[in-house]
């Protein structure tokens, strides 16, 4: 039997990751990528307390989370492709077309 | 028979809807039938319910329909009720008679007129409002109708509201009409307050039971009659009332002679009670309606516009009502009213048949000699003339005689001998209107003669019908001279009008008669003479009095001193607050708010960078401040 902590600590480490990959990585794909890696980040903890305190609502959770994540995707894949078009460049710092 | 009176105003409105909707689909023919038949439903309720009201007893008056409860707000309630007595039998036959032949000329006054479907719209919305007037059973929902009648009345008179002067003259209405409104807006709720009803029932009950003092009998009654003066125009309210013949000459015949302009009668003879408690408040009545009767008449006596003759002439015989109301004669100011709605109504409706005739010519400096021409138009229009000057056995002798003998009764030697004053000037004016448009020299344009034509049947046949009514009308109430009880129209009225009649011998009545009678004549015979025989006496006497002739002639100046005294002042004074306040306060403060929030929003906008990282990162320092202020 793992102690929760372990998951929790994974966890953690995980989602500091996915945020240090998203500010330090540029191009669009790559942030994605950590945006994906925080939610899992926070699926495993879920799973974690859900199986700690024997709940099944935390599973029931992460199940959404999957399916948000998976729309998500599909929506923001189809953004970066349309960027990618226009642009020619799918680096974040050259797009900053909602400046004020 | 009187279940279904309250019925009596919904024919009309149903009508207004149909053609307010559908009106400019629909073929002429069918909005002339169904207006028609609208009012002529009305009319026959109304005679239904008349006929029997005179089998219900009068300890059941009045009959009272509750619809529904229309306002509710802790004490102040307000039910849509109607009710029917024999003041309301009254006026509703007459509105909805007179408006039935009125409408039906109409369909051939107005027959090629393009907005013929909104002539005919506001036509039975206005027969709805007046209805609602005479029939309410409240003060406040009789204001409802006060408004209605007064709304219609604008549009009415701006109904060709291309022209200017015409949309002018329907503001002009309204405007005034507004000033009396607000007295009469005060009176109701003076009453509202100190008796905690607007039901008459309700506040005849508080006057019997003595919970009103005389002098606040004074104060409501001053106050509602201000209202009457705007509605009536009467002095000093009356300006509207000539302006009003921009309209249609159906409308002036419907609305600005026969019933509207009726209404502030109307509701002084409603309210009689009230003013029974008030002798101040009545001779006020009183002494107004004898100035405007003179002052009125005495415009007439210059004016050469055919229709605004008819208009003083109006608002003189208002102010004869009023004589009536005031001294207490209600009956016969009732009487005078009913007389008058057909005669006067006869009058302006055989104008409208010689300005169409004569393609819409107005003044009478270009008529004359008409009569060969126009015999259908002409004979109605005698027997009206005759009717209004009070030559004896005609309807106007017998309500102008009984309202004049009460006057003198009542001891009120003033107001009578205004009352004979404008009884000369009246039997002039309506003569010089006669003989110089249908007798003397042919003074026509050349083009007007070419289309000279007698009216089609569907504008005399109206004719026809009010002028008999202009001589049989009056037979219903015969002065005390003819024999006992034979006036049949005041006992009618006894169970409404709790007024107590002054008697006097009958050696003076036969000598009031005959002095009314006289002076009638004499103005006809002056008329005559001016007009037939020595028609150089007027110019001649014009250029003696010269002063006295402008001062007629420009109506007294009132109109300019208005203008100078009340509108002016407005005028100016809007346009300082205009420059001074509204464009820089106002418009400054608006603008100022639009501005600041135009700052502010440039100034967080450099927080809006368009980079999604700059945006992640303070949601992140957000993210972790907040988590540090829950954790510790």
């Amino acid at each position: 039997m793992i102690p929760t902590s372990y998951f929790i600590v994974l966890s953690a480490l995980l989602f500091v990751l996915g945020i240090v990959a998203f500010f330090v990585k540029k191009d669009l794909i790559t942030q994605f990528l950590s945006i994906e890696v925080m939610l899992n980040a926070g699926n495993l903890a879920f799973i974690a307390f859900a199986k700690a305190h024997g709940l099944i609502e935390g599973q029931i959770i992460v199940f959404f989370i999957i399916t948000v994540a998976a729309a998500e995707a599909a929506v923001g894949l189809a953004i970066i492709l349309l960027i990618y078009k226009q642009k020619k460049t799918i680096k974040s710092e050259d797009v900053n077309l909602m400046k004020g | 028979m009187t279940d279904l009176f309250w019925l009596i105003p919904f024919f009309p409105i149903l009508s207004t809807f149909i053609l307010a909707v559908f009106g400019t689909k629909l073929p002429k023919k069918y909005i002339s039938l169904q207006a028609c038949f609208a009012v002529f439903a009305s009319f026959a309720v109304s005679l239904i319910s008349f006929l029997g009201l005179l089998k219900t007893g009068p300890e059941q008056l009045p009959l009272l329909k509750t619809l529904f409860s229309w306002i509710t707000a802790g004490k102040f309630q307000i039910a849509f009720s109607l009710q029917f007595d024999s003041l309301t039998a009254v006026m509703t036959l007459i509105v909805s008679g007179v408006g039935f032949i009125i409408h039906v000329y109409s369909i051939g006054y107005m027959a090629k007129d393009k907005s013929y479907a909104r002539f005919f719209t506001y036509m039975n919305l206005f027969t709805f409002s007046m209805l609602m007037l005479v029939m309410s059973s409240n003060l406040v929902l009789m204001f409802v109708g006060w408004e209605g009648v007064g709304l219609c009345s604008y549009l009415l008179i701006g109904f060709w509201y291309e022209k200017h002067s015409a949309s002018n003259a329907g503001m002009k209405a309204f405007i005034v009409n507004r000033i009396g409104d607000a007295g009469f807006l005060l009176a109701i709720l003076f009453l509202f307050v100190h008796i905690g009803s607007v039901e008459f029932t309700a506040i005849n009950q508080a006057i019997s039971g003595n919970m009103i003092t005389a002098g606040f009998a004074t104060l409501v009654g001053i106050l509602l009659f201000v209202g009457a003066t705007g509605k009536s125009a009467q002095i000093p309210l009356y300006v509207w009332l000539p302006d009003a013949m921009e309209g249609p000459t159906p409308v002036s015949a419907l609305i600005h002679a026969a019933t509207m302009v009726t209404a502030g009668v109307y509701m002084v003879a409603r309210m009689n009670m009230l003013y029974s408690l008030s002798t101040t408040a009545g001779n006020i009545v009183a002494l107004v309606g004898a100035l405007t009767a003179v002052f009125a008449a005495s415009m007439a006596l210059t004016q050469n516009d055919i229709k605004r003759v008819l208009a003083y002439s109006t608002i003189s015989q208002l102010g004869y009502m009023f004589i009536g109301c005031g001294v207490g004669a209600y009956a016969a100011g009732i009487f005078h009213l009913y007389t008058h709605a057909f005669f006067k109504s006869l009058l302006f409706l055989a104008a409208g048949s010689v300005m169409h005739a004569l393609s819409g010519e107005l003044n009478m400096q270009k008529m004359g000699g008409l009569k060969k021409y126009l015999p259908r138009t002409y004979y109605p229009f005698l027997i009206g003339a005759i009717a209004i000057a009070g030559i004896p056995f005609l309807s106007g002798f017998f309500s102008k005689d009984a309202i004049l003998t009460s006057a003198y009764a009542q001891g009120n030697y003033l107001v009578w001998a205004l009352g004979i004053l404008g009884a000369v000037m009246t039997a002039f004016y309506m003569f010089r209107l006669i003989f110089m448009t249908f007798h003397g020299k042919e003074r026509l344009e050349p083009e007007a003669k070419k289309h000279l034509h007698e009216s089609p049947p569907v504008m005399t046949l109206p004719l026809a019908v009010l002028a008999f009514f202009a001589v049989v009308a009056g037979y219903v109430s015969l002065p005390a001279v003819f024999g006992k009880n034979l006036d049949w129209f005041g006992r009618f009225l006894e169970p409404v009008i709790h007024g107590h009649a002054h008697h006097i011998s009958l050696g003076m009545e036969w000598l009031l008669i005959f002095i009314s009678v006289a002076v009638a004549v004499l103005g006809i015979f002056i008329a005559y003479v001016f007009y037939i025989s020595k028609t150089h006496l007027p110019s001649q006497l014009a250029q003696k009095f010269p002063f006295l002739y402008r001062l007629l002639f420009n109506k007294y100046y009132v109109d300019e001193a208005y203008n100078a005294l009340f509108i002016q002042p407005a005028v100016k004074g809007s346009e300082l607050v205009y420059k001074h306040f509204d464009l820089k306060v106002i418009d400054g403060a608006v603008n100022g708010a639009g501005k600041s929030a135009n700052a502010v929003g440039k100034l967080l906008s450099f927080l809006q960078t368009g980079f999604i990282k700059d945006y992640a990162l303070i949601f992140l320092v957000g993210a972790i401040l907040l988590l540090g202020y829950l954790l510790f």
